[in-house]
């Protein structure tokens, strides 16, 4: 019959209307509390609608989400090495880099002007930045992470969009809250918590001692 | 008969032997280190085709593009990759001109899909193809100085010739691009180009032949004094899918022509893909076709592993790499149709309902690929030989304030809920919301038919190739990754109308949910394999040239890409192109609207579903 297909379609349209009426009475009540609700209402299972009320809520964003790169530098309360960068100025993120976006100015000894390890300026260009990830990827010292931070709007393009070193370091607590997963697999991978460099200066320290010791329990023996 | 029977079954090296044989001084191997096809004349490139398409079966011309060789050989060449529809692999044929006055016969009267194509190659390399029977810029604008594409060309903002810039490190001082190349001291214009006359200049050659201005009184038949009228849709337009502009000449209502108008999103992708490093033109692909990048980072993928494949020191990518390629391209193919059907729905005027029904379930996918890859649209998720990670246990996120929503799903679990629950149960209603429904038949049969002679004449391909019954299937017909080992069907239509375009994107929708139900088993199967061999970011790629080509949800997408230099220092592609499907398809729109109303130009332009990030490139 002429009309049916019209007819049947907007029974479907009926359902959608009523199951998120639906929705909201199942979860009346509770749409601002309880553990996993809005995992639920937005989940395989879901049928009714939910609204995030952006910016007054907002949907937390899963771990490997990538936005504007962040060089990480040593906890502020680190016994050692409070503040100090993880990045050795290699270079390898700014090539990496498909839209070449990143800025190094690799660090010099002032008395005898041979390169340390340790970036003297590092400026990324946000309007520039394509958040491909690959800075990350490819960073050997896991010193460049990629932010959850996506709202960077801002009045003036021209001043506040070149992120120099200060703007971009954050602190290594910061990727282990935002990443807990990726971060100690990363961990796992270099054998520690502490940078890769300080990692390797430690083993050899401890081979050294564990040297002389045994040299020492000899001379004793 | 059955002689030419025979041949149109004739392999690949057969059929260059018995072309050489008809033309032993016309045609010769291509013998440069890493290629491969014939070389043909240019003054007997229209009768090879001829022979090639009548005779040999190859009756689908997918890709022309132009290589500027400057430097290297001092040549330019126009490289063709011919199919035949039944399946099988390229029968690659190239042109060599030189660089001063370069000319090429058109072949647009053999393969009418090479349109666009020849335009775009005389656009950005100059190339005039003789006998082409509307040779204009298409992606640039008339008053344009200059063929961008050739290696001598400078852009605006231009730095250097490759990247990496040497001025990022180690002394990198940052300065912005347009502080150092103020934009306009570099733009050239034409000695006799002025800028007052824009309009004039650029649009009469668009005009023109469009008919106007003809014998009013021909169009006369009641003795009404009627007059053809054009009518510009777009650039600015909700229709159009972004800024895509078509010039529409009107006798009443109906179309009488129409002349699409592109390149108001072009930014030389090419051009920008081969100052790039073969690595970062990955991400690049993503923004072609934005709604579907995971397929587009897979066919460069698949063309660069091709030139690796021929050095040393590569491993292909294992078995669970190939399946999450495999799971990543099919749940894109879905989120594409979903997308493409809402909007098709939208454009006849059921405004909204359908799309946000769709919407819902593209975003659960969405969630899926933001969680695995890390974003929703520029996922950036296939590397050389691998993937960029493996799928996470759990989709999970971390609150960082007091109203984060926060959300934890075993992915695993997530996924075969939405393969063999979800997407069904969406498709089903789905199909009950809009198969049947009486106004979309009205609208949409017998409308903007493509009858299938013309579809591979026009060299159309995806959904819209196969709605017209032909059943070609870069999947099927030129398999990839572990598609042979699937079981899927390839969904024909019947009629060529846009009715059947929607039946077949439906219908590849519960193929793909099939596909992705065999590969769920083969993830859990092989769980704990590696999915990216250790690629470091400069890749070295053997000289050479390669197309890789997938079957994306708008059609087949390829790159044709060339490699050459010193593979051990820093290497950029020599060239880099893209077969975009959506600009091949919109060779397509013009034949099909002609004679039908206005309303329906609208339609049947979404029926192709294009996307005009890589319309233009």
């Amino acid at each position: 019959m002429y009309g049916q297909g019209i007819a049947r379609g907007l029974l479907v349209t009926m359902k959608h209307i009523a199951r998120s009426y639906m929705d909201d009475i199942r979860y009346a009540g509770r749409k601002y509390s309880g553990e996993g609700n809005f995992g639920a209402r937005q989940g395989m299972q879901a049928t009714g609608s939910y609204t995030v009320q952006y910016p007054d809520e907002k949907i937390a964003v899963p771990e490997r989400f990538r936005f504007i790169p962040f060089l990480i530098v040593e906890d502020h309360d680190h016994p050692e090495r409070p503040g100090h960068d993880w990045c050795t100025s290699c270079g390898i993120c700014a090539k990496v880099c498909p839209p070449q976006c990143i800025w190094i100015v690799r660090g010099k000894n002032p008395q005898t002007g041979r390169p340390v390890p340790e970036p003297d300026a590092f400026y990324i260009d946000i309007d520039i930045c394509m958040n491909c990830g690959y800075c990350s990827e490819f960073c050997p010292f896991d010193a460049i992470k990629m932010d959850h931070d996506y709202e960077l709007a801002s009045y003036d393009r021209t001043s506040a969009h070149i992120f120099d070193k200060q703007k971009l370091s954050k602190e290594m607590s910061h990727w282990k809250r935002i990443a807990p997963t990726t971060a100690l697999e990363e961990m796992q991978a270099r054998g520690g918590w502490e940078h890769k460099d300080i990692l390797r200066e430690k083993a050899k320290a401890e081979r050294a001692a564990a040297r002389a010791r045994k040299s020492a329990s000899k001379q004793s023996s | 008969m059955d002689v030419v029977a025979d041949k149109t079954q004739l392999d690949i090296s057969a059929s260059v032997e018995l072309l050489r044989e008809r033309w032993p001084d016309a045609i010769s191997h291509d013998n440069r280190d890493g290629f491969s096809g014939i070389i043909v004349d240019p003054a007997q490139l229209d009768d090879v085709a001829l022979a090639m398409r009548d005779e040999l079966g190859f009756d689908y011309l997918s890709s022309v593009t132009g290589v500027d060789y400057l430097g290297v050989a001092d040549h330019m060449e126009v490289v063709y990759h011919a199919y035949r529809t039944s399946g099988g692999p390229a029968l690659v044929f190239k042109a060599q001109t030189g660089r001063d006055d370069p000319r090429v016969p058109s072949l647009v009267s053999v393969w009418p899909g090479a349109d666009f194509q020849e335009r775009e190659a005389y656009d950005l390399y100059g190339i005039h193809f003789e006998g082409h029977p509307d040779l204009r810029r298409i992606l640039l604008w008339d008053g344009f100085d200059g063929h961008p594409l050739r290696k001598d060309w400078q852009e605006a903002y231009y730095e250097e010739e490759h990247k990496p810039f040497d001025s990022r490190w180690p002394g990198g001082q940052v300065y912005r691009a347009e502080e150092k190349n103020v934009f306009g001291k570099n733009v050239k214009y034409p000695d006799d180009f002025d800028l007052g006359r824009l309009n004039d200049v650029s649009e009469s050659d668009l005009y023109q032949g469009l008919g106007l201005g003809v014998d009013v009184q021909a169009l006369d038949s009641d003795g009404l004094r009627t007059d053809r009228l054009v009518v510009n849709l777009g650039p600015h337009h909700p229709s159009t899918h972004g800024v895509f502009r078509m010039v529409v000449t009107l006798d009443g209502e109906t179309i009488a022509s129409l002349d699409p108008v592109m390149g108001y999103l072009h930014r030389n992708h090419e051009k920008i893909g081969e100052r790039n490093s073969f690595l970062h033109n990955l991400p690049f692909t993503d923004r072609l076709d934005y709604i579907s990048s995971m397929s587009n980072n897979l066919g460069y993928a698949l063309a660069v592993e091709q030139l690796l494949s021929q050095g040393a020191r590569y491993s292909p990518p294992t078995y669970r790499a190939e399946c999450l390629r495999v799971l990543m391209v099919e749940l894109t193919r879905i989120v594409n149709h979903l997308w493409s059907l809402g909007f098709l729905l939208n454009d006849l005027g059921a405004f909204f309902t359908p799309m946000l029904y769709a919407n819902n379930e593209r975003e659960k996918i969405l969630d899926f690929f933001e969680a695995t890859a890390g974003s929703r649209l520029m996922c950036n998720y296939m590397r050389f030989a691998g993937v960029y990670r493996d799928i996470p246990e759990r989709i999970r996120s971390v609150a960082n304030l007091v109203n984060d929503k926060v959300r934890d799903y075993n992915t695993m679990d997530y996924l075969t809920e939405m393969v063999n629950e979800r997407l069904p149960r969406f498709l089903d209603e789905y199909d009950t919301l809009l198969t049947r429904n009486e106004i979309l038949r009205e609208r949409t049969v017998g409308v903007g038919v493509l009858l299938p002679e013309d579809a591979i004449a026009l060299s159309t391909c995806g959904p819209l190739l196969r709605a017209s019954g032909v059943p070609y299937d870069v999947r099927r017909a030129d398999p990839y990754s572990i598609y042979p080992e699937l079981d899927f069907d390839i969904p024909i239509g019947k009629n060529g109308d846009i009715y059947d375009r929607f039946l077949v994107r439906f219908q590849e929708m519960r193929e793909s949910v099939r596909i992705l139900r065999q590969i769920l088993p083969r993830l859990e199967r092989s769980q704990g394999e590696e999915v990216m061999s250790k690629v470091a970011h400069t890749p070295r790629v053997p000289v050479g040239e390669a197309y890789g080509r997938v079957e994306n949800p708008k059609g087949e997408l390829g790159y044709y890409v060339v490699s050459e230099g010193d593979p051990k220092g820093p290497q950029n592609p020599w060239r880099y192109h893209v077969r975009a499907p959506s600009f091949i398809n919109l060779t397509a729109l013009g034949p099909m609207c002609v004679g039908h109303k206005v309303a329906d130009v609208v339609t049947i332009l979404g029926s192709i579903d294009i996307v005009l990030g890589e319309t233009d490139r």
